[in-house]
């Protein structure tokens, strides 16, 4: 009766560099499924009932962190947030003895974010349950990744040979990272865009990314583009010398009205949020009709329910 | 084992003509009835049902499907993550839902189904009609409509073929497991 997949059950969702496409578009399905269970009369499914899911954000963030709250919350998992501010990280507890703290709590998922790059493979190898990289460092951000590419998915289609330019601090970036994987492993033609300081050598993204296109010019890069991605400038890079002025990123690099205007006429504007509006996107475009970063939001519930379901089935087999 | 046939693609058609007939007769006529049929081959039996009604009784019976895969007890020992259908509900409340599959055997589906229309709303009444009853019942669940009550081990395995789904003839095997 069931029609299982052909692919092997995960255990962590770390990063996204081994997903296969099948595996990603059976994602997306399930996705699909949980955005329709967040518009029905009573928005929870009794799926993940009984089970204890433990966010552990060691960094902060409101948006990443509800989200994966409402997710497990649809899913009517019980959820703790904990937070580095919190009690014991203070008092010099090290992230392994939390982890065993919070197993011997009873947890069967952890979302983790962490500052450090690396810092959810570590917690996955003390923890018997399951472990969902909620951000570490500048290495990957895959629950933002899945959302975005949904949401793609969704407006445009199948995503092989579509062009989708990410414009912004791709050198420091986690969101951009992971955002490679799944674009390039789903077939899309992916330019990244920046200035030479934020977007490193390009050594590195021939040996690394050769299938992925750099630019310097976000008026040459938007021409013809599906998709228009612009990311958070942190304001440490300016402090960190490696900007000019944020005035002068802004009118080369900021998504205005008439870089949208030479894409695609259905482009899509996304934006992972939070927004430092007149910088990186006018306030014009980034509530424009081409804009879907308030469904970007929306997706990312479903997604991270889709997340936890792929993870949640099979779980105690041996 | 070779699989053995127990209803051809005519036989069925009967047993599915019966059921409508006495869903009509029970429900004193089927202009308060919906039909839900559970994900994947209720669905198909569902609509056929419907047809049928509509024929003797001019009546255009609603038709939802139900996927109920976020409400299985036992999610956690199946893997790896099954696909889920869509589910699509017709306006439930006042309304007698009759649940239609193709096999009853356990019960847990039916269980899952009974909750999952809960959350959606009130129904009046729930039914069930099944094709094909094989009996081994888990929980103290019955079929208020039953196309045929097959005797089975619990090594043997029922499957049901629709043309819709299947891309084959219809067709109801006992097929033996090891």
């Amino acid at each position: 009766m069931s029609s299982p997949t052909t692919t092997p059950r995960r255990r962590h969702v770390l990063d996204l560099d081994d997903w296969s496409a099948d595996e990603l578009r059976s994602l997306l399905t399930i996705a699909a499924q949980m955005k329709d269970i967040l518009a029905r009369p009573v928005k929870q499914v009794p799926t993940l009932r009984g089970k204890i899911v433990v966010n552990m954000f060691w960094e902060d963030s409101t948006r990443t962190r509800s989200s994966f709250e409402l997710a497990a919350k649809a899913l009517s998992a019980n959820v703790l947030s904990l937070g580095a501010k919190d009690t014991s990280v203070k008092k010099g507890e090290s992230l392994v003895d939390t982890v065993r703290t919070v197993q011997a709590l009873g947890a069967d998922y952890i979302v983790m974010r962490h500052g450090q790059s690396g810092a959810p493979y570590l917690v996955a190898q003390h923890f018997r349950g399951s472990v969902i990289n909620g951000g570490d460092g500048r290495h990957a951000h895959p629950s933002q990744a899945l959302l975005d590419l949904f949401t793609m998915h969704e407006r445009l289609g199948e995503l092989a040979d579509k062009k989708v330019v990410i414009v912004g601090d791709i050198l420091h970036s986690r969101v951009a990272r992971s955002n490679l994987w799944a674009l390039t492993t789903m077939g899309a033609k992916v330019v990244v865009c920046g200035p030479p300081t934020l977007i490193g050598p390009a050594k590195y993204w021939q040996s690394t990314w050769p299938k992925v296109e750099i630019s310097h010019s976000l008026d040459h890069a938007a021409e013809g583009a599906d998709v228009l991605m612009a990311l958070r400038l942190q304001h440490e890079r300016m402090e960190g010398g490696l900007l000019p002025s944020l005035r002068e990123y802004s009118r080369r690099f900021g998504l205005n009205a008439t870089r949208v205007a030479s894409a695609n006429s259905n482009v899509i504007v996304m934006h992972p949020g939070p927004m430092n509006e007149g910088v990186e996107i006018m306030p014009d475009v980034a509530t424009g009709p081409h804009s879907v970063i308030e469904t970007q939001i929306t997706n990312g519930v479903a997604m991270r329910m889709a997340l936890f379901y792929y993870l949640a089935t099979g779980s105690e087999q041996v | 084992m070779t699989p053995k046939q127990l209803m051809n693609d005519e036989e069925i058609r009967r047993a599915l003509k019966r059921i409508a007939h006495e869903i009509v007769e029970r429900n004193a006529g089927a202009s308060l009835v919906s039909l839900v049929g559970i994900h994947r081959r209720g669905v198909p039996l569902a609509r056929r049902l419907a047809a049928m009604i509509a024929e003797t009784e001019h009546v255009q019976v609603p038709v939802g499907e139900l996927d109920i895969g976020l409400y299985r007890d036992d999610l956690h020992s199946r893997g790896p993550a099954p696909i889920l259908g869509r589910t699509i509900l017709p306006e439930l409340g006042k309304r007698v839902v009759v649940l239609v599959d193709d096999v009853l055997y356990t019960g847990r589906t039916i269980r899952a189904a009974l909750n999952e229309l809960s959350d959606w709303g009130r129904p009046s009444a729930i039914q069930l009609a099944v094709l094909v009853d094989r009996g081994h019942r888990e929980l103290p669940i019955r079929a208020d409509f039953v196309g045929k009550n097959i005797p089975t081990a619990k090594n043997e395995r029922v499957d049901v073929q629709l043309s819709e789904i299947d891309q084959a003839q219809d067709s109801v095997v006992i097929v033996q497991e090891d």
